[in-house]
């Protein structure tokens, strides 16, 4: 690892990315540093999600660079699911595999991936499942589950592979509103541990408590950065205060 | 109508008994059979047409049918009803075939151990499963020896003489025990990013769904030879079994795969997202999926598979319906076609009910959904 990259975990350099000949993300510059928080908002399509996908790689780029943990991101990869191992990554939908119990969600990558033995993976999930406060639900299957209940089993499970970064894609946009409150507050204590967290939410209430930085994208550009207090309080592009204005007014 | 006399303040209501008449035996029939004045009419109207099918068939089937006797004016001599007799008379042919009488315990030995070996593979919870599955996998080595025989001071008896519902018990378990994983490999073949392995999968599932079965079946008889080194004397029976696993392979790579698309497509994202590999992802996310999805396709696939094993009596391969044909062209037996075919339809009816029902018992065990 060269020393520019000691206390980035992520960079992202001129990185372009387009769907056919649609151009999704343009000239995207970004560097996270270890235990950093950040916030990425902006209008739907304007590229967020792409973004952070792009970053594990379940969307490649076309363009530009992206190294984590010092790794470049490239085709010729050969251990992107060692590299994919230490990344973990919480989907709108929560994904969670429904022929498996909550346990085998979260035991099955650690035993495969990792290769711990059974038993310890097992205790391992528990501990986890502790920590979003729903061990009683081990052995249920994720059809029997609430949503909130369901996006904190995916997030055990992504924390199982004891991951370096979180990468949360509108981990709340399919939850009631009563179960937002649950898995924000899962998201505030795992922010409380020092996990670098890369988050996609119109939830600006989380952007305000617990962001280091809040990231404005529209159009496939990132249009404005900055720490949640000069975000919020004086944006300075005409779009970013449109986009404030039609969230915060509501 | 129940109207609630009491009044309750909020919040005090208690659970009461749902109103009579909508729950237990009484509930029961006013939903299901005298919903309305035309459900009632029918249903009357249906018991009526059970009766009638049961008085007159019952006479046939059992109060006038003859059991015992040489040949069909005997039957006749006794009653005029249904003349059991060619099948009791001809029942070991219609179970053995022509397979000789001194070793018929081989097959039946084969038939039990059979249910050993399939046990632990089609029921997952059961005990001591890890051990019975290594005797699943040596079953198919000692029923071959058992019932083929040539080996252990076994007398080798030639497959010419393997008839009845213990060829297409042969043949059908081993086609389906066959197909589907090779069904399963061409699935995830047509799948595949690879473009050779791709192409192999599409060409071979387009030629077998192309071609009828009696084709491939004739292309096993005859046409194989021309194919095939000269000198190679490759067996009627393996060759008719190849030919059925590869046909209905086909089929259910098809079933498969329609399984696989309808995994949506978040599955694969979370199993990339956290570090599987292809054939993890595959072994875990992808094939319990799919194949639960595919149970009805594919049991229906085996159930076609199954039945179409009569098909082999064209080539002359005396399966129950060829024994029975062969019963009817016999002068003693001339004109028994009903109880005949009956007979042979119920042999196929026993197997194939069962495979549906063990179907629908698999998708409710597999369900983890609500309830």
């Amino acid at each position: 690892m060269n020393s520019e990259n000691k206390n980035y975990v992520i960079k992202i350099n001129e990185m372009h990315k387009w769907f056919g000949s649609f151009h999704v993300l343009k000239n995207i510059n970004l560097e996270v540093g270890q235990g950093e928080r950040i916030v990425i908002c902006g209008p739907s399509g304007s590229g967020k999600s792409t973004l952070i996908r792009c970053i594990n790689r379940l969307e490649v780029h076309q363009q530009g660079h992206i190294s984590v943990n010092g790794i470049e991101l490239s085709g010729d990869l050969k251990n992107l699911e060692a590299i994919r191992s230490d990344v973990g990554m919480v989907f709108q939908s929560f994904n969670l595999f429904p022929h498996l119990s909550v346990l085998e969600n979260c035991t099955l990558a650690p035993i495969w991936v990792r290769k711990m033995p059974k038993k310890d993976a097992e205790e391992l999930a528990m501990e986890y499942l502790e920590r979003v406060k729903i061990p009683e639900q081990a052995q249920k299957f994720p059809g029997q589950l609430s949503g909130g209940q369901q996006q904190r089993v995916a997030i055990a499970r992504a924390l199982c592979m004891k991951p370096k970064i979180m990468l949360f894609d509108e981990p709340t946009s399919a939850l009631d509103p009563e179960m937002i409150k649950e898995v924000l507050d899962t998201m505030i204590e795992l922010a409380e541990t020092g996990m670098t967290m890369l988050v996609v939410t119109h939830e600006m209430g989380f952007a305000k408590k617990v962001a280091d930085r809040v990231i404005f994208m529209d159009e496939g550009e990132i249009i404005e950065q900055n720490t949640p207090k000069l975000f919020f309080t004086k944006p300075t592009n005409n779009r970013t205060k449109l986009f404030l204005s039609q969230i915060l007014n509501h | 109508m129940v109207f609630d006399k009491n009044n309750y303040s909020p919040g005090t209501h208690p659970d009461l008994p749902p109103p009579l008449g909508t729950v237990g035996v009484v509930g029961w029939l006013k939903n299901n059979l005298f919903s309305s004045l035309s459900n009632s009419i029918l249903t009357l109207l249906s018991l009526y047409l059970l009766y009638l099918l049961i008085e007159g068939g019952l006479s046939w089937f059992v109060v006038d049918a003859v059991v015992n006797a040489n040949d069909k004016p005997g039957c006749r001599k006794i009653a005029d009803g249904a003349c059991w007799a060619v099948i009791v008379k001809r029942f070991d042919q219609f179970i053995y075939g022509f397979y000789p009488l001194a070793e018929r315990w081989r097959i039946d030995v084969s038939f039990c151990l059979l249910f050993v070996a399939a046990a632990p593979l089609l029921y997952p919870d059961i005990k001591f499963r890890k051990y019975m599955l290594v005797f699943s996998c040596i079953y198919p080595f000692i029923a071959f020896i058992l019932i083929k025989g040539g080996l252990f001071n076994l007398l080798m008896i030639e497959t010419n003489l393997f008839g009845g519902a213990m060829l297409t018990v042969i043949i059908g378990v081993t086609s389906i025990a066959c197909s589907l994983p090779l069904g399963i490999l061409l699935a995830l073949g047509r799948q595949s990013r690879l473009k050779l392995v791709k192409v192999i999968s599409v060409c071979f599932i387009e030629f077998m769904r192309g071609v009828p079965l009696i084709t491939l079946l004739f292309v096993a008889s005859t046409m194989l030879n021309y194919f095939l080194p000269p000198g190679t004397n490759f067996n009627l029976l393996i060759r008719v079994i190849i030919m059925m696993t590869f046909f209905s392979a086909a089929y259910i790579a098809e079933v498969i795969r329609g399984g696989i698309q309808a995994i949506p497509k978040g599955q694969y994202e979370a199993a990339d997202a956290i570090g599987l590999t292809y054939w993890q992802t595959t072994r875990f996310i992808t094939l319990p999926q799919a194949l639960k999805i595919s149970i009805p396709g594919i049991v229906n696939t085996f159930i076609g598979l199954y039945k179409d094993t009569t098909l082999v009596v064209i080539i002359g391969l005396l399966d129950p319906l060829g024994i029975g044909r062969a019963a009817l062209a016999d002068t003693k037996w001339n004109g028994l076609s009903t109880e005949t075919y009956l007979f042979v339809a119920v042999i196929f009816f026993i197997s194939c009910f069962a495979m549906s029902r063990y179907s629908l018992w698999l998708e409710k065990k597999l369900s983890t959904d609500h309830n």
